[in-house]
């Protein structure tokens, strides 16, 4: 089961046992739900108007699953986003699929990597990312029952078996040297270029980033010899930054943002993989970052 | 209405927009004198029509009326835009009582209101949804896609209100009642200041979404 299908599979049951859901799509998806079901509304090719239908759905007290691929649930309508959910000050879960670059063949319309960082300019927003499929249901499951803004990211990548989730981070490895924090999918790749360079670090893995777990990383921090964070995310590098330094502001302390590169847009098709590689996310480049950061 | 005048003077400051606020200003009245099921004790009632203010700038009209009917208390209107003052030159929702949407960016309203309307059908509500917009505001493209989606879904408790003052860049062939009628809408033009012909246009009843343009003539 891929992390869509099981986000397909909760949304349907919730739909049958919760009154308040509904259910917003463009196309992308809706053959996937009960199109004459009153609580789900596909609006076709309009991504504004799902945007501002789900707003007013909310206003009336449901609870609105808006779906799309990310740069058409989050780019496109980013005012809507702001001010038809957020400024109305109502909630809404909102998902998405394709993820920074799931599918580069179909080029940079496709892709989103600034979603996260865009979520992070408006307030109130809940961010997860999960790592594998059995991650999904939990974290939606939990975001159906609520009235806030949340944000839930799908990919295509996984890690190869499922963690705990809810707030906080997961401290899956232990060391003295500093502390790396990966976040979804980037996990097994970040296990695997520790152990190739036989760094002694603390590993967190992160399904949920906002709220983010400051108590989390400064604990982690505190049981190090080295207040040093290299902050893996499979969006643009940098994103959590500014609050790993908050978290870390008592602290003399070096932070190492990797994510998707945002010195120049990245005009190759290619697979996935081909896409990791030139942002050094792959294990290779992932274990240079280590080697460089973590030296001596 | 004899004191809407009174009440609207006394927000200055905003003159840029004071010919946007008069164009709207008999159709405001003629929805809260006569037309909504809402009042100052029923804000919150889920059963009660809503009134959607997309065309959020010039807001003293709107201000003008909820104050005479009582949804705010009309000191209110003399500080408006100061620091401490729920009123701003575009209204907010958390501030103001009464208010079902905050506004000001254009072409949010048509589609927050498909939502409402689709929501009340939903929760069995006899509630209707009402929504203003302007000609110009209609130059938006999200405004189209709404028309296009509540027509779909025959969406016949929204009732659209165009406020016609001429003001749309290049317009639409036949003009706004037609953009909408051949969606499906069922559509009226009335004279923006005649109250009988608002108030009959606005309580016809339809199974399919309804639009009233209102013309009130160039820079009125």
């Amino acid at each position: 089961m891929t992390m869509r299908e099981a986000f397909i599979k909760t949304v349907n049951q919730a739909l049958h046992t919760d009154p308040r859901v509904a259910v917003v799509t463009a196309v992308i998806s809706a053959v996937n739900f009960p199109q004459d079901h009153e609580r789900v509304v596909d609006v076709g090719i309009r991504e504004q108007a799902m945007v501002g239908v789900a707003g007013g759905l909310a206003l009336t007290g449901l609870r609105p699953v808006v779906h799309s691929y990310a740069p058409f649930l989050v780019e496109r309508p980013y005012e809507q986003i702001k001010l038809d959910i957020g400024h109305q000050d109502v909630g809404a879960v909102f998902v998405s699929i394709g993820a920074s670059y799931d599918d580069p063949v179909w080029g940079r319309t496709h892709q989103s990597p600034g979603d996260v960082a865009l979520f992070d300019t408006l307030p109130g927003w809940e961010v997860h990312v999960p790592g594998h499929p059995e991650e999904v249901t939990p974290l939606l499951e939990e975001a159906l029952k609520k009235d806030n803004r949340v944000y839930l990211r799908l990919s295509l990548r996984e890690n190869a078996q499922a963690y705990p989730v809810g707030e906080g981070f997961t401290a899956l490895r232990h060391g003295k040297r500093g502390v790396v924090l990966a976040v979804g999918p980037m996990l097994d790749r970040v296990l695997k270029a520790v152990e190739a360079e036989n760094a002694d670090v603390t590993v967190l893995y992160a399904a949920t980033v906002r709220p983010f777990d400051s108590d989390g990383l400064r604990k982690a921090v505190e049981d190090t010899d080295h207040a040093d964070v290299l902050v893996v995310e499979p969006y643009l590098e940098g994103t959590s930054s500014h609050l790993v330094s908050e978290t870390l502001q008592q602290i003399p302390h070096r932070v190492r943002s990797t994510g998707v590169k945002r010195h120049a847009e990245l005009r190759n098709y290619g697979t996935a993989e081909d896409h990791d590689a030139a942002h050094d996310l792959d294990v290779v480049g992932l274990g240079s970052t280590v080697r460089s950061f973590f030296r001596g | 209405m004899q004191r809407i005048p009174e009440l609207f003077a006394r927000m200055t400051g905003d003159e840029k927009h004071e010919w946007a606020a008069a164009s709207t200003i008999d159709v405001l009245w003629v929805l809260y004198d006569r037309v909504l099921n809402v009042s100052p004790a029923t804000v919150d009632d889920p059963g009660r029509d809503r009134f959607l203010l997309s065309k959020g700038h010039g807001p003293m009209a709107y201000y003008a009326v909820l104050a005479e009917k009582g949804f705010i208390d009309e000191s209110a209107l003399d500080g408006w835009t100061s620091w401490d003052s729920p009123l701003g030159q575009h209204p907010d929702r958390v501030l103001v009582n009464g208010v079902e949407i905050s506004s000001g960016s254009l072409g949010h309203g048509l589609p927050i209101a498909v939502g409402t309307a689709i929501g009340q059908r939903v929760a069995g509500s006899a509630g209707r949804t009402f929504v203003l917009v302007g000609d110009g505001e209609l130059d938006e493209g999200s405004n189209h896609e709404a028309i296009a989606v509540a027509a779909r879904r025959g969406v016949g408790n929204l009732t659209a209100i165009v406020i016609d003052n001429e003001s749309a860049w290049y317009g639409w062939p036949g003009g706004v009642q037609e953009r909408f009628a051949v969606e499906g809408w069922a559509a009226t033009t009335v004279d923006g200041r005649d109250h009988e012909a608002i108030f009959a246009a606005l309580t016809a009843r339809y199974d399919r979404p309804n639009v009233v343009v209102a013309r009130t003539g160039k820079s009125s």
